[in-house]
């Protein structure tokens, strides 16, 4: 009776999983199988469409520029929570809720929305400061601020901070010393996470930069696919490899990852 | 020996609160809460005034034309399709995580289902809609083949680019984000309890209907309401997908954002804007509701 059970749970058990892998694995087989498509009927498999991704000059503009972005974006989102988030922890304990709400709020508000209200912003900063499409950074860093947040605050609470930035000031450090040469080395893992989680996020941003006509790698991904399917599928088959490998990066260097971000 | 006394050497040795001599700490906190305030409340706060805002002063107007029947049906279509998707994505997912939480917990199938989950669920977008149309697209791989053999999927139109193609591609993230949300709850049933059950006589049915159905019920449409809120929000992966039209209220945002006509039409893309965040803030209240009522059985 119990052995029929288990072997029928059993059996339950690897028909779902089969079932569910091969509805996530075909898409992406299908995708890989398209882009080394020849042409013509019965023509050999062929890499061109990826050779061709050099040929043209928009798409290789637009990945430069995503990853510009994406550094930025990075070192930007680092550079405005870190030194807050340890500041909070030491000083200002009270403000550290609003600060988590603020962090997480652009998870609860679709991204098709804040394009509404920045679209006006950014007509301003287009015409005052600069039209340049890596002005879009100054967005991500809020697009980003979740995960890093979320990053951070795990990478903090690994460590005594209070004690460490103590011992660090009674020894005659000032806080930028406190930060980079105390803070930072105890929580490389965190800050690194934090930076491959925005890099991963800005390499897929299409919702901003598509409303406010910026043409990053996935607008061009997505002009390019009305002109030419093979190329335009190799660069998404590209990208998505890159992000895979920035996703196993980041669980090699330890520190679990906390929850999911939502898509788009 | 004069260096020995220099001003920052001399401050080492005095109480933390000596140090830069700010005013108040909360100074330090200014610049992150001003890039905030600029670049995500300053937002919220122009759709909200853009959605009220005409041009001789405050108007209803704008509200007045989510009435328009085009707007109210693509109001529809979205709720029907996140309902849709939601549904399919939590049905499927909470099958896929009782697979899941029903085997080794330490198991590499475990790792690797929860792993790819991760991914899976932030997967969207162009990439996303690509690759269902490298796969069920006129010349997709699943076409051809079953061409091939005789089976034309579209025979009643091309449903790809349409709400029930939608739907499908929605669930390659819906699922794994019900299996990342709904797992914690699985894994928090006590075996003693389907034990109890046994011991009063109680079949596999009696345990489903009167333990674990109850307790996990909650828990169930929370993560299902989530997955609502997420469909609803999405606009990437639709945007890729189909070119023309405003079919759901965030390609309906994008068309009112990009048209030429001018000002009017960014106040009816803030109105929608303010339609939709209304839509998912009830949504995300219910899921809350739901979430606390969970707590009672479930840690």
């Amino acid at each position: 009776m119990n052995r029929r059970k288990a072997r029928h749970l059993a059996i339950f058990r690897w028909t779902v999983l089969a079932i569910m892998a091969a509805f996530f694995l075909l898409p992406i087989a299908a995708m890989v199988e398209f882009a080394t498509r020849g042409v013509g009927a019965n023509a050999p498999r062929t890499l061109a469409s990826f050779t061709a991704i050099l040929s043209y000059p928009d798409l290789m503009g637009a990945i430069a520029a995503s990853l510009e972005l994406a550094a930025i974006t990075a070192l930007g989102a680092l550079l405005l929570l870190l030194p807050t988030m340890i500041w909070i922890r030491l000083r200002v304990p009270g403000v550290a809720r609003l600060v988590e709400v603020l962090c997480l709020a652009p998870l609860t508000i679709p991204a098709i929305v804040l394009v509404v209200g920045l679209a006006p912003i950014y007509q301003w900063i287009n015409i005052n400061v600069s039209d340049s499409i890596l002005t879009l950074a100054l967005v991500y860093v809020i697009l980003v601020l979740p995960f890093a947040y979320r990053a951070l605050d795990l990478g903090l609470s690994g460590m005594d901070l209070r004690t460490l930035s103590e011992a660090a000031r009674n020894l005659g450090a000032g806080w930028p010393t406190v930060m980079a040469r105390v803070v930072v080395p105890n929580m490389w893992s965190a800050v690194l996470n934090a930076c491959l989680l925005s890099v991963a996020v800005v390499l897929g941003e299409f919702t901003i930069a598509n409303l406010l006509n910026f043409e990053n790698l996935q607008v061009a991904i997505s002009l390019l696919g009305r002109a030419n399917a093979g190329v335009s599928i190799a660069v998404a088959v590209a990208s998505l490899g890159f992000v895979f490998v920035l996703l196993v990066l980041l669980s090699f260097v330890g520190g679990r990852r906390t929850r999911t971000f939502r898509v788009m | 020996m004069a260096a020995l006394v220099n001003p920052e050497k001399s401050l080492a040795g005095r109480p933390i609160q000596g140090g830069l001599r700010l005013p108040l700490p909360w100074l330090g906190t200014v610049p992150f809460l001003g890039y905030v305030a600029l670049f995500l409340v300053l937002p919220a706060a122009i759709v909200v005034a853009g959605a009220f805002a005409g041009d001789h002063g405050p108007t209803l107007a704008n509200l007045a034309a989510l009435t328009q029947p085009y707007i109210v049906q693509s109001f529809v279509n979205s709720v029907v399709l996140s309902a849709a998707s939601a549904s399919i994505g939590a049905v499927a997912g909470a099958v896929l995580a009782y697979a899941v939480a029903s085997g080794d917990p330490r198991g590499p199938v475990r790792r690797l289902v929860t792993a790819g989950c991760g991914v899976l669920s932030q997967f969207g977008g162009v990439t996303l809609a690509f690759a269902f149309i490298a796969t069920i697209g006129g010349e997709g791989f699943i076409t051809l083949w079953l061409q091939h053999h005789g089976i034309n999927i579209y025979a009643n139109g091309v449903w790809l680019y349409q709400l029930s193609g939608l739907t499908l591609v929605y669930a390659y993230f819906q699922i794994p984000l019900m299996v990342i949300v709904f797992l914690p709850a699985l894994d928090s049933i006590r075996p003693q309890w389907r034990e109890a059950t046994a011991s009063l006589g109680g079949a596999s049915w009696h345990y489903w209907r009167y333990v674990a159905g109850p307790i996990l019920a909650p828990a169930f449409l929370g993560c299902a309401l989530l997955l609502f809120a997420n469909a609803f929000s999405a606009y990437a992966t639709a945007a890729a997908l189909i070119n023309q039209g405003g079919i759901i209220v965030p390609l309906q945002i994008s068309n009112a954002l990009s048209s030429e006509v001018g000002l009017a039409q960014a106040n009816v893309a803030s109105a929608l804007a303010l339609g939709m965040v209304l839509v998912v803030a009830a949504v995300t209240g219910l899921y809350t509701v739901l979430q606390r009522r969970t707590a009672r059985w479930l840690p």
